[in-house]
This record gives C-alpha cells, sequence and structure tokens, in this order.
C-alpha cells in the first residue's frame, strides 16, 4: 500500500536555531500520527512544514494525490499546493479565531470550502452547512448565528465542520482541545474519533496532552528540541517509554 | 489660468498615470498601483477620478461630470469648475456631446458610444477587502483567482435576508478572469458595463488603477438559484414618466408624501423637452 503522506528528513532552522530537524515518517490512508513534546520543542514547526504554511529548508513531503500519485508539495507550485489545502487537506487551529471567520455565519463558514471550489447552488450548499452541523452536534437552528455567539467548544467544532465538509483525507490539528474545559474536551474527542473512523481519515495531531493520543492516535512520535527522540505504537511508548525525555513526560502526567 | 499646467497635473505626473491607464486596459479588472497625487480636495471626494481624467483630457474634448446622476450637485460643480480653470475645456451636462464623462455612483441611462470615455470615482477598489483585510492575501487571492470568499459574502446575504441585499458596488467578473468592484453604481447599472465606451476606474487615496475596455465581457457574480437581478424603485419617474431609469426617492413632506424622480437629471431633462410628462410634473412647473 502507498503511504497516504512520505516525510522525508524535515529540516527547518530559524537563522542558527533548530525549529525541527531530521523527521522521517510515513502515514498511511486511516491512520492517526500523533506528535507530543514540550512547548518549544518544534511540533507546530514541524505540523506547519507539512501543512504547507512554513516553507522547510531541507526535506520532503510526498502526499499521494488523487490526480497524479505521490507528489513532493514541498516544491509543487503554489495554485496545486493552496488547492489540495482547500480539498484533500484540513487544517484545524488551537484559535478557533484562526480557523473560522468570526463575522460571517456558521453556515458562511461551512460553505466556504464549497464555494471555493465552485459550487454555485445556495440551497446545496446550505443544505450541506446544515447536515455537517447535525454531525458536530451543532442544532441545525444556529445555522445563521455567528461564531462569536458559540461556546467555545461549539467554535472548536464548528471549525472541524468547516475543515470537513469537502471530505479531505489528511487532517492537520494543532492542539485542537486546547482551551477546552474536560468535559467538553471529552466530547471534542469523542466525536473526533467518530469522524475519524467514519470518514476513514487520516490524522497528524499535535498535542502536549497525553490523554488526547492515547485515546486518538494510532501511533506517537515524541519530539524535544526539534529532533524525534521516540516513536512506535502509542500504548507502546506510553506504557513503556524508552527515552529519559519520554519517561520524564510520562511521569508528569498528574493521576487523579 | 497659465499658471498651472494643462489639466492641473505636470506632464510627468500624467504620463505615469496614463502608463497605468494603459496597463489597466490590457488586463481588464486587474488593480494598477499608481503613484497617487495630493490634489487640492480632500480623500473621498474624487481624486482618483480627477487625476484619472486630467491624464485623459486633451484640449479638445468635452467634460460632463456627475455626482449620482446629477449635474447640478456640490461634488459634480466644483470638478467641473476646476477644469474648467485649469484645462480650459468644454464642459456640457448633456450625455451626448461629451467625450470625457467623470461620474461619482452612476452610469448615465443614455448608452455611451465608442469615442466617448467614462471615468469613475472609486473609494475602496478591492471587491475583497471587507471579507479579508490583509492587502497581502488579497493580491494573492487576485493572482491565483482563489474567488471563493465573494460568494460567502453573497451567501450570507442571502441567508440574513432570503434575496442578495447587496444593492451597490456588486462585484463583478471581467473578461472571465479578474473580479472587480465596480464602484459604488448601484447594481442596476451593472448589466450596462458591458459598454462601447472605455472605462476607467480611479482610486486616490487607495492608490489604483483599473480599466474595462470597450465590448468586454462583465459578469455579476450570483447563485444558480438565486441569480443576479438589476433592481430599481418599482415607480415610473414623476417629472419625466420614464420607467426604464434609476430612480431617487425624495421625502415632501412629513405626512408621508414622496416622489421618485431620475438620478440622472439629464436624461430626466432632455425627456421633459420632448414632452414627456411624469405624476407631479406639472405642478412641478407651475
Amino acid at each position: 500500500m502507498t503511504p497516504l503522506l512520505q516525510v522525508k528528513g524535515i529540516e527547518k532552522l530559524y537563522g542558527a536555531r533548530i525549529g525541527c530537524a531530521d523527521v522521517t515518517f510515513d502515514l498511511y490512508p486511516g491512520e492517526v500520527m500523533g506528535i507530543v513534546g514540550e512547548s518549544g520543542s518544534g511540533k507546530s514547526t514541524l505540523l506547519n512544514c507539512l501543512a504547507g504554511h512554513l516553507v522547510p529548508d531541507a526535506g520532503q513531503v510526498i502526499f499521494d494525490t488523487r490526480a497524479n500519485g505521490p507528489v513532493d508539495t514541498v516544491t509543487m507550485s503554489e495554485p496545486e499546493r493552496r488547492m489540495l489545502s482547500r480539498t484533500d487537506w484540513a487544517f484545524v487551529h488551537q484559535h478557533v479565531r484562526d480557523g473560522l471567520r468570526m463575522s460571517v455565519s456558521a453556515g458562511g463558514n461551512i460553505g466556504e470550502r464549497l464555494m471555493a471550489v465552485g459550487d454555485r447552488r445556495y440551497g446545496d450548499i446550505r443544505d450541506k452547512a446544515i447536515d455537517w452541523l447535525g454531525r458536530v452536534e451543532i442544532e441545525a437552528a444556529r445555522v445563521d448565528d455567528r461564531p462569536t455567539a458559540f461556546s467555545g467548544g461549539m467554535q472548536q467544532r464548528l471549525q472541524i465542520a468547516r475543515n470537513l465538509v469537502t471530505g479531505p483525507r489528511l487532517v492537520f490539528m494543532d492542539e485542537p482541545t486546547g482551551g477546552l474545559d474536560v468535559s467538553v474536551q471529552a466530547r471534542l474527542l469523542d466525536l473526533l474519533r467518530g469522524l475519524v473512523r467514519e470518514m476513514g481519515l487520516s490524522a497528524i495531531i499535535v498535542t502536549h496532552d497525553l490523554a488526547v493520543v492515547r485515546l486518538l492516535a494510532d501511533r506517537l512520535m515524541v519530539m524535544k528540541d526539534g529532533h524525534v527522540v521516540e516513536a512506535g505504537l502509542t500504548d507502546q511508548v506510553l506504557d513503556d517509554p524508552q527515552h529519559a525525555y519520554t519517561q520524564l513526560l510520562v511521569s508528569s502526567v498528574l493521576q487523579v | 489660468m497659465s499658471a498651472y499646467n494643462f489639466a492641473y497635473l505636470d506632464e510627468q505626473t500624467k504620463r505615469m498615470i496614463r502608463r497605468a491607464i494603459l496597463k489597466g486596459l490590457a488586463i481588464p479588472g486587474y488593480q494598477v498601483p499608481f503613484a497617487s497625487r495630493e490634489m487640492p480636495m480632500p480623500y473621498g471626494w474624487g481624486t482618483g477620478g480627477v487625476q484619472v481624467s486630467a491624464a485623459t483630457l486633451t484640449p479638445e474634448d468635452t467634460l460632463k461630470v456627475i455626482d449620482q446622476g446629477a449635474d447640478d450637485t456640490t461634488n459634480a460643480v466644483s470638478i467641473r469648475k476646476f477644469f474648467e480653470k485649469t484645462a480650459g475645456v468644454e464642459t456640457t451636462e448633456e450625455t451626448e456631446k461629451a467625450t470625457v464623462i467623470q461620474t461619482r455612483h452612476r452610469i448615465p441611462e443614455a448608452k455611451l458610444r465608442e469615442d466617448q470615455i467614462i471615468v469613475y470615482q472609486v473609494p475602496i477598489p478591492e471587491p475583497l477587502r471587507f471579507l479579508e483585510p490583509r492587502e497581502t492575501e488579497t493580491r494573492k487571492m487576485h493572482s491565483l483567482e482563489e474567488y471563493g470568499l465573494m460568494h460567502v459574502k453573497l451567501y450570507e446575504d442571502i441567508s440574513q435576508h432570503g434575496a442578495i441585499s447587496t444593492a451597490y458596488a456588486y462585484p463583478v467578473k471581467v473578461c472571465g478572469r479578474y473580479v472587480m468592484d465596480p464602484s459604488p453604481i448601484p447594481k442596476f447599472d451593472n448589466p450596462k458595463l458591458e459598454m462601447d465606451a472605455i472605462q476607467l476606474f480611479g482610486a486616490g487615496r487607495e492608490q489604483r488603477i483599473y480599466a474595462v475596455p470597450p465590448h468586454t465581457r462583465v459578469v455579476s457574480l450570483d447563485f444558480e438559484d438565486y441569480p443576479f437581478e438589476a433592481t430599481k424603485a418599482d415607480h415610473p419617474c414623476d417629472l419625466c414618466g420614464a420607467e426604464d431609469s434609476y430612480l431617487d426617492e425624495v421625502i415632501m413632506d412629513d405626512a408621508g408624501n414622496r416622489m421618485f424622480v431620475c438620478s440622472d437629471t439629464d436624461y430626466c431633462r432632455s425627456r421633459r423637452e420632448a414632452g414627456h410628462m411624469g405624476r407631479l410634473a406639472e405642478e412641478n412647473a407651475a
């Protein structure tokens, strides 16, 4: 089977400092990869390099496109890359304000990607928006409300609906549960797990919350100072950490 | 007025503006940056249009200036006087006789000809501005033809008002490529954007010039199930009886009486001279 995403030797430098270096992994269709590590370990830099928001200084990000098979997205032309990020890719931001248009209604937010790929029937766009609101457990009656009128958890669910409406194959998530209280987090994780399984999505989730990766991720990479220090199956890494830093990370989780 | 160069601006500046105009005509709908000058009027009063007119005028030209369709409002009168003084060109109120027409917020009702140039005053040239505040991003969206966002605005209109409620500055796609703000003309005028005359758009504060060459395809954006409609007040003109012209509503008294009159004063006058009469025409004459 061809991997959906092949990452080869990705390196990003900020001047003399290392953002992330020498990251290599494959992601197969339907697989969820977790990336954990402390603040400043290069998780977000890596995610932004993969999603095309940052240009890496070295390495390849090969995505298995629908039309042309595996293509390096780093050297791909910008229109093609932006087209990918509107159709086959999705990016869920930690801060919903980065991912939603706060002055546009929920329906408009969900419809934007549809209209960007050429949907020109209002009725269809609205039906799909209402359908997706239902899938992320937001009442259909809220379709004309702006995200500013939503709670934090609803905003995050709306952002997920807006991203998944075009049926992407790969989802990048940057701390999707950051800033939400634990009960809302639990519902969001439940929802995400359902959607990922139901749609057969592949996902790369960056987080510092080990519970999130335990629930969602099949595989796990642990990062420290820009390097991957340990990688493997999630349960294996969390239950039997080998690297000193991973051991520290796992033992730092508060037991209630 | 020998103290001024012809049409106020110096020749170098006019050359610079003409280059921008030619580039604009070569790439219909594309916003060409230009080094906008300080003009002896405040921003928002048509500094962009005045500069484009100044660069376009020749001593043989006849100039007409309209503001909301009227020849006799402050803005129109002062710009007309400005060019009478600094260029010494002939001016007229008759659309037929003009070779250069500077306009704010309207296209004349009379069909324009191939030997005429119409210059629009533009406050905000970027149609995507209110949805995407970053200039770097909107430029990228234009260059990559990513116009989905424009439909988000129309979607919002329908979801809030049940119809596309954008009534002026209605976005259009020019020549199948660039999405353009036609300046704040009513959407009633949008179908007229496909015309025989050259159309030039000048935004002074924003320092942009763009253009639509004659006979260029201009399509108003819409949805398949909510098509574009050119709307106007559903009345005939109360002075000249015209049913095909764009109307202004005038409140007459505190008792709720109102009248509708052509916003294009020249069109209305020429119809009345030809003997057409509206509902309130006689009492107005008396």
